[in-house]
């Protein structure tokens, strides 16, 4: 365990902190919200095993699970998804290169460029998954 | 002393935090946005099956939902540590946390490998 995080320690005096620490400052609130990202990666994940559990389960359950999932109140929920998970995506390549210090020939690979790849590789597989899933229907 | 098991999990958190961002915005907004604004046909449950018919596209599949679940699983328990002051809880929330992405990427496993 590194000495910077300090899991609980019941002997130990700790200062309670109020739960809702997080509101007192912008920069706070924003760790938190970049934080929360996870919940819809998770939903992300969750939503798609789902809708393959639907296909395999019988023709009705598939269109069943599509008119649920593209109802207007799942659109709502959608959307907010889709921006928490452009929050993570933006946040999350924005820290690659302080993520990793790559060396070629002994020199350091500049953090643009780091980021330029990053970022390449984020509108390549976009437009590999728009091309891959519209093939058919298009 | 005990070996801690925290780099094995930080490194699906990190292998699921980098392939999540690169796809999952382009998945949701393909699947289920675009079309419920009417600007693409749904994607039909056969075409589904077909796009799944590769071990390769399955592996995909797979690699995507199960890094992505412990992805979640070890943001959301630190989430739940910091945010709610919740350390006392130590144990019962990564139990919650890696069980669940556990047991959710087995079914992943299950239901791609039997298709």
């Amino acid at each position: 365990m590194s000495k910077s995080y300090r899991l609980y320690h019941p002997k130990w005096y700790r200062r309670r902190m109020p739960i809702f620490w997080w509101l007192r400052a912008w920069s706070y609130t924003r760790f938190i919200t970049r934080e929360l990202t996870s919940l819809a990666v998770g939903y992300g994940a969750v939503l798609l095993l789902v809708s393959i559990w639907a296909v395999t389960r019988s023709e009705e359950t598939y269109e069943h699970f599509s008119d649920l999932v593209l109802s207007t109140p799942a659109l709502v929920l959608h959307l907010l998804v889709l921006a928490a998970l452009l929050l993570h995506t933006l946040t999350w390549l924005n820290l690659a290169p302080r993520a990793m210090a790559l060396y070629v020939g002994g020199r350091r690979v500049p953090d643009a460029l780091v980021l330029a790849a990053h970022y390449l590789a984020w509108a390549a597989v976009s437009v590999g998954v728009v091309w891959l899933l519209t093939r058919g229907t298009a | 002393m005990k070996r801690s098991n925290e780099p094995f999990f930080w490194s699906l958190f990190s292998a699921g935090g980098t392939i999540s961002a690169l796809a999952l915005p382009a998945i949701v907004g393909t699947l289920w946005i675009a079309p419920a604004f009417g600007w693409l046909e749904p994607l039909d449950g056969d075409d589904l099956l077909a796009l799944l018919e590769p071990p390769l596209a399955r592996l995909g599949v797979f690699a995507l939902v199960a890094l992505s679940l412990f992805h979640w699983a070890h943001r959301f328990r630190f989430t739940l540590y910091d945010g709610l002051q919740l350390k006392h809880l130590f144990g019962m929330i990564a139990t919650l946390c890696y069980g669940g992405a556990t047991a959710l990427t087995l079914m992943a496993g299950y239901l791609l490998w039997s298709l």
